[in-house]
């Protein structure tokens, strides 16, 4: 689903992210992806959301090399994908419903089906109670399920999380990281970027780990 | 086929909304983004009122005085042309002889009518008229000379034949009465291209004054733009609510500026009228233009849009998930 081929990335000032990295995910597998900061996992990950372009090397997603999306084409190829990010990037002046109905109002699903679509989502993560909550009113955990909610209410293929469970304790971070796990066992494709070791390693899935933007294990579990 | 994949191509379905649903969904998010944008520009009343008020006033200034040079040209155009030259003949000319060249002028095709003056009917009008009676009877003779009035066939070659007539030796000098239309002529064009230079930049000025509003609007909005990229807006579904933020602003610009011109003739229009009436111009007071508002939102609507699009264009592009 998701295919790395010898990618290489630069910035400009001359600084190697990643390089000659290679691994390819399977449609209906969790891989958790670690490695200390600044090891190239948020390039990685920048990489599939076409937020950045690989200097070499070519990245390939749900059979779609990245190189023939044009600028025109990333709003489309980003729908497809549900991104959880560590800070969450909720948008604090609407409340829990809007921002997860966001993804669906910018994919142009009618009231209905939204309404029908946000509740399904907020009630995997167990915020549906709070779904005419403001962002800050919500705790650290819940603004992240809110987050997940969001990144899953299009039903997208694939999954990606940035540090989902940064800011969290031991506790919320294993609901959270449940919560993964079920959509990989619908057949959604997950991606995780943490560097929490003890937690990843409690959970059976392969790990990527990167060290100075080289690929240095992709054990199984 | 497995569970998984079964639900995975349901997942892949239904994630795509159908065309009449993307349809109805756009037209949602048109009014949605509208909504929302009046509703920004309503929160903040005051600042908002001075944008438009600022709007308004760069918009009036050229409406009012292209309505004004508009009036005035009407107003000028009241005044009959009298396509006369005066031929006011040399001394040595004696009344039978002007009265003889008369005849010959008359003769002439490009010549209409002419009346004879003689120097002692032009003296008794001039007394009359002038009020200078007692300085022409402290004169020893007459001051004035035998005067031909040539009326030309075609006021366009009036010009013309007082040129021609002028090289005539008879002649002391040949006045063409409606010179100084001519002149208010060339004046009032003049004063029409002023107003459109000068109208054009003012536009501009609106173009700008909006393209910063919005510049601000939007860096104000920099994480909710973010997001939106990053969950997968498309440039236009980003743009929609700032294009609509503009136009309101046009909108409210556009009525101030033409409540503004209402003003400006309410206050300045009996008095221009009466001068009006001095000149003898016909006395229907001054006004504005009926569809004078209509016009300027409409105007304003425009710029707003293209104000709008002119910031967005240039800094939507700048706000990248990075």
């Amino acid at each position: 689903m998701i295919t790395f081929e010898r990618v290489s990335k630069r910035y400009a000032e001359g600084r190697d992210a990643l390089s000659e990295v290679s691994f390819e995910i399977r449609p209906d597998e969790l891989v958790f992806l670690t490695g200390h900061s600044g090891a190239g996992k948020s390039t990685l990950l920048r990489l599939i959301m076409l937020m950045e372009r690989p200097t070499r090397g070519r990245v390939t997603v749900d059979g779609r090399d990245l190189a023939r999306v044009g600028r025109r084409g990333i709003p489309r190829h980003r729908r497809d994908i549900g991104v959880v990010f560590q800070n969450h990037q909720l948008l604090m002046d609407r409340n829990v419903f809007h921002n997860v109905a966001l993804p669906l109002v910018i994919a142009g699903h009618d009231h209905r089906e939204i309404g029908r679509r946000v509740r399904a989502a907020l009630d995997k993560v167990g915020l549906l109670p709070r779904e005419r909550a403001l962002p800050v009113s919500l705790s650290s955990g819940e603004q992240q399920r809110v987050g997940i909610a969001r990144a899953v209410v299009g039903r997208p293929r694939i999954l990606l999380a940035d540090e989902p469970t940064g800011n969290l304790d031991p506790a919320l971070s294993a609901e959270i990281m449940q919560l993964f796990e079920a959509f990989s066992r619908v057949g959604v494709t997950v991606l995780i970027a943490s560097h929490d070791l003890t937690l990843i390693s409690r959970l059976h899935h392969r790990i990527l780990t990167l060290r100075e933007g080289r690929l240095v294990g992709s054990g199984g579990p | 086929m497995s569970r998984e994949r079964v639900l995975r191509r349901d997942g892949a379905i239904s994630s795509r909304a159908g065309l009449l649903d993307r349809g109805r969904a756009w037209l949602s998010h048109h009014r949605d983004s509208a909504a929302d944008s009046l509703g920004r520009l309503l929160a903040r009343p005051l600042g908002s009122l001075l944008t438009c008020l600022a709007i308004g006033i760069v918009l009036a200034l050229p409406a009012v005085l292209a309505q004004a040079l508009e009036e005035f040209r009407q107003l000028s155009g009241d005044w009959q042309a009298p396509d006369r030259i005066s031929l006011f003949l040399r001394e040595s000319v004696s009344e039978e002889a002007a009265l003889a060249w008369r005849e010959e002028l008359e003769a002439l095709p490009a010549v209409a009518r002419v009346d004879f003056l003689s120097r002692d009917d032009a003296l008794v009008e001039f007394r009359e008229l002038s009020g200078f009676a007692d300085v022409l009877d402290g004169l020893e003779q007459n001051p004035l000379p035998h005067l031909l009035l040539v009326a030309p066939a075609a006021s366009e070659q009036a010009a013309q034949l007082r040129a021609r007539l002028l090289r005539d030796e008879r002649v002391a000098e040949a006045v063409l009465d409606s010179a100084w239309l001519a002149r208010l002529q060339q004046l009032t064009d003049l004063g029409r291209r002023v107003v459109w230079v000068l109208g054009g930049l003012l536009l501009l000025g609106v173009v700008l004054i909006l393209g910063n509003t919005l510049r601000l609007a939007i860096e104000s909005r920099r994480e909710e733009i973010l997001v939106v990229k990053l969950v997968g807006g498309s440039d236009a579904f980003v743009r929609r609510p700032f294009l609509y933020t503009g136009l309101w602003y046009g909108v409210g610009g556009g009525l101030c500026a033409g409540l503004l011109v209402v003003a400006v003739f309410a206050l300045v229009g009996p008095a221009a009228t009466e001068l009006a009436a001095l000149y003898g111009a016909r006395s229907s007071p001054l006004g504005p233009e009926p569809m004078a508002i209509p016009y300027l939102v409409l105007l304003g609507a425009l710029l707003g849009l293209a104000g709008a699009w002119l910031a967005v264009s240039r800094h939507l592009g700048e706000i990248e998930p990075s």
